[in-house]
């Protein structure tokens, strides 16, 4: 049985095309006959390459997506953003201190928010947007970096801000101040580090690398297992090459 | 678009044996797991890679007779983009070191590069970070807990993996940087998810021994992939990305040394010369290829064009015989087919199902037996559901998982796809998901060392373009790991070439004038050029219209 096509009209970049309704924009467009080179990255959401920006009969709002995610509506008006010219400061995360004179420094602009809310509205991932832009002025960097955390940084928020501020921007720096001076590091990660530098684990692994086929898979079937509802302190029965 | 009312009929068989099925899980009987005899022939009847079509030599070059995919073989046998002859080798950009991607690998090597003193360009595709690192969502190995775990014993997983035949100074590499590269990692600011106190949360993968997966929620590339790019970009003096911009060809002096690429600006359409003193290249999988037709979890530059710019300079491939698929891949609704489902359905308990809502498989066997069993029963025993659009897939009961866990527990676990499908009309925390083997990872590529160096002199290779550190399958967290540490490893051994062992010298594409005559000779690839750059998805329909006769665009 041939499946039932719906054609509906839909306008790309100004010129009008007939498509079935079933598809997102994205392949909307490649139905259409265009050949995708730029606004397209992962086709799956995550990677932010494909925003767009759109109309809808009879309404005055302007609406923004993603194209991989967003599904065609009869007679939407749309353009593709695949760009948007971003300010990005510069700085050495490890040397900032983790609090708000960095985003002074580094984002000023962040403080002539207008309180106007249109980039959280714009956010295709439902990001708070504009109370991470209000930790970041508070200089709540943990806040600004949970917030943000599903951030595709597509840049749809600063395509609308009146105070042209590059959120995504402030964003990352607020989670890379976060993870790396706020969280604590993992000692046993550290711990760690150090074992293999001093060479402990040369010896085993130089014998692992010059084990004949058969010994490497006896050895690989008698390694213990951690049960999967072990608790974090588990520990296995041998010693041997920890 | 949500279920149609004969999707909705079978469901409702799907939803008349869930309760029997979820009290006997309850109580610990499990559909059994297939004997080791039955895995073999599983995987030799219906596995991708067992099919008799499945491969075929290569023609030409150092591999010739060595046979993979067809749909690689072809981006072999074929021309370079450009005439040799007419490419003008003045060089446009001058560098120490070139990296060609900007996904995982390629940002961790431009970081490392530079450190080391190196003035670094990146060329990339898409944008930078448009890539399959960015969409890896299940997380990174590493041994890093002292009291329980060591690169020991991340060895033996790596290699039980890869059917132990990974190349083992590789894997060596591999387990015994990974704690190193986890704590640079961290120190660049990654949120990786973690107690309190600063310990990382880590949980098993498929064929782990420890619980060494560490995570960022269920983004973990995405958290390392944006990471990475800031940290990069944060050079500008010493770091230069061009994104919309492929290299098509490498260049080599006369001096046997590899020193710049043919690079190709996709908006003006451009081919112009890249002198460097060092290439890495990390141009990822090839996903995209669809080899066998079969749909992909890839991004979409993923097309393999590095193991051709390779392979036309002489650098060996391995490990291309293998392919990884996941099994389970969305099958419907087509807006995001072959998109990844993650393992962690099945781990926490969701049975595959037929059409007549029966279980034909236990849902935790390995990847590849699970994939095959899939393809068995919609094949053979065409016990598929069909989609609207003609494909096909089996049932995985997603909303049973509530029902063994507590309500709530699919939006908790699952945000990211419970939100992606609701938009799409479904809620799988109450409706299940259709799923097909997908096309997932390229286990083999170029022939590596363990500092990334190949076989020509100052061209390297790191990442899923590079082949050997996962054997014949690669685990799961294990590339993430990869990229990070070949990246690293590939970027400082790059920039110590480009100090003290590049030789200045006339640059020339002699080798793929070569490998064009050798190509005549053996009558092959009058009628292709390569590397593919990107998928046509054109509309063939359209197609039929677009008649121009003398030029060749991005993709024609
Ligand atoms: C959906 C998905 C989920 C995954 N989940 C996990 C996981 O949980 N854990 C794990 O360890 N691994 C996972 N993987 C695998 C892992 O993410 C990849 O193997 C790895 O990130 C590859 O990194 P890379 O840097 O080699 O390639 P990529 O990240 O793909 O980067 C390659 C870059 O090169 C560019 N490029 C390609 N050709 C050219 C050219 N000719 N010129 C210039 N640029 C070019 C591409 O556009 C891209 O930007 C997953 C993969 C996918 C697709
Ligand atoms: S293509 Fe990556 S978000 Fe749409």
């Amino acid at each position: 049985m041939e499946p039932k096509v719906n054609l509906i009209p839909i306008h790309i970049m100004g010129k009008q095309y007939m498509v079935p309704d079933v598809l997102t924009v994205m392949k909307a467009m490649e139905y259409a006959g265009y050949q995708l080179t730029r606004g397209c990255g992962c086709r799956g959401g995550i990677c932010g390459a494909c925003g767009i920006a759109y109309r809808l009969p009879n309404s005055y709002k302007i609406e923004v997506g993603l194209a991989c995610q967003a599904m065609v509506q009869p007679d939407m008006y749309l353009a593709v953003l695949p760009f948007y010219p971003n300010k990005r400061g510069v700085h050495d995360v490890e040397n900032l201190g983790a609090n708000v004179d960095t985003f002074k420094a580094l984002y000023p602009e962040v403080f002539k928010c207008v309180s106007c809310n249109t980039c959280t509205k714009s956010c295709p991932m439902s990001i708070e947007v504009m109370d991470y832009i209000n930790a970041a002025m508070r200089g709540d960097v943990r806040q600004a970096a949970e917030l943000s955390f599903d951030c595709v940084m597509c840049g749809l928020c600063t395509s609308r801000c009146p105070a042209e501020i590059s959120h995504a921007n402030v964003a990352i720096l607020a989670r890379r101040l976060y993870g790396s001076q706020v969280v604590p590091r993992a000692e046993h990660l550290a711990k760690q580090v150090k074992q293999v530098k001093t060479g402990k684990f040369k010896e085993g692994l130089a014998k692992l690398k010059s084990a004949d086929l058969t010994s490497l898979k006896e050895l690989y079937k008698a390694r213990e297992a951690e049960p999967d509802n072990a608790p974090d302190e588990w520990a296995p029965k041998s010693n041997d090459y920890l | 678009m949500p279920y149609t009312p004969e999707l909705k009929q079978l469901i409702k068989k799907v939803e008349a044996t869930r309760p029997e099925r979820v009290r006997r899980k309850k109580e610990g009987k499990e559909m059994p797991a297939m004997s080791l005899e039955e895995r073999q022939a599983v995987l030799d009847a219906f596995h991708p890679d067992c099919k008799k079509t499945s491969k075929r030599p290569i023609g030409v070059g150092v591999n010739k007779g060595y046979a993979i995919s067809p749909e690689i073989v072809d981006t072999l046998e074929a021309k370079s983009r450009v005439d040799p002859d007419k490419v003008d080798l003045t060089p446009r950009f001058s560098t120490d070191v070139l990296v060609v991607g900007g996904g995982g690998a390629g940002a961790a090597a431009a970081i490392m590069a530079r450190e080391q003193g190196a003035k670094v360009l990146v060329l990339t595709k898409l944008r930078m970070g448009d890539a399959n690192t960015m969409m890896a969502e299940g997380g990174i190995q590493s041994a890093s807990k002292p009291h329980k775990d060591s690169p020991y014993y991340h060895y033996l997983d790596v290699l039980g993996g890869g059917h132990f035949k990974n190349v083992p100074e590789l894997a060596e590499a591999l387990v015994a940087d990974a704690p190193e590269t986890l704590a640079w990692l961290e120190s660049l600011g990654c949120m990786f998810t973690k107690e309190a106190d600063g310990r990382l949360l880590t949980i098993h993968g498929g064929g782990t021994s420890r619980k060494r997966m560490h995570y960022a929620a269920d983004i973990t590339g995405a958290e390392i992939m944006r990471t990475l790019r800031d940290e990069a970009l944060n050079y500008p003096e010493d770091i230069r990305a061009i994104d919309f911009t492929s290299a098509v060809e490498l260049v080599l002096n006369d001096k046997g040394q590899c020193a710049g690429v043919v690079a190709y600006n996709h908006e003006t359409e451009e081919y112009f010369t890249v002198r460097a003193k060092a290439v890495i290249m990390a141009t990822g999988g090839s996903g995209r290829l669809h080899i066998q037709d079969f749909m992909t979890t890839n991004h979409y530059g993923a097309t393999g064009d590095g193991l051709v710019m390779g392979y036309r300079a002489g650098v060996e491939l391995c490990f291309l015989h293998t392919v990884q698929f996941h099994p389970t891949g969305v099958s419907f609704p087509d807006q995001i087919e072959g998109l990844l489902l993650t393992e962690k359905f099945r781990g926490m308990g969701a049975n595959i199902l037929n059409i007549d809502a029966e279980q034909f498989v236990f849902e935790r066997e390995p990847r590849d037996v699970e994939a095959a069993a899939f393809i068995r029963e919609c094949e053979e025993r065409k016990k598929g559901i069909a989609t609207p659009s003609g494909k096909v897939g089996v049932w995985l009961d997603s909303p049973m998982i509530d029902d063994l866990k507590g309500p709530g527990t699919v939006q908790r676990e699952f945000v990211g796809k419970w939100k992606l499908y609701l938009r799409h009309g479904i809620d799988i925390s109450k409706e299940p998901m259709l799923t097909y083997p997908t096309l997932h990872y390229q286990n083999g590529g170029l022939k590596i060392g363990a500092k990334g160096e190949t076989s020509l002199p100052g061209f390297y290779a790191a990442g899923e373009v590079a082949g050997g550190i996962h054997g014949e399958n690669r685990l799961m967290g294990n590339s993430l790991l990869d990229v990070c540490v070949f990246g690293r490893r590939a970027g400082e051994a790059a920039a110590g070439f480009a100090k003290a062992g590049a030789r200045e010298g006339k640059l020339n594409l002699e080798h793929v004038k070569k490998y064009h005559q050798e190509l005549e000779k053996a009558g092959l690839g009058r009628d292709r050029v390569s590397p593919v750059l990107l998928p046509d998805y054109v509309n063939p329909d359209v197609k039929k219209y677009q008649l121009t006769t003398s030029y060749v665009g991005t993709i024609r």
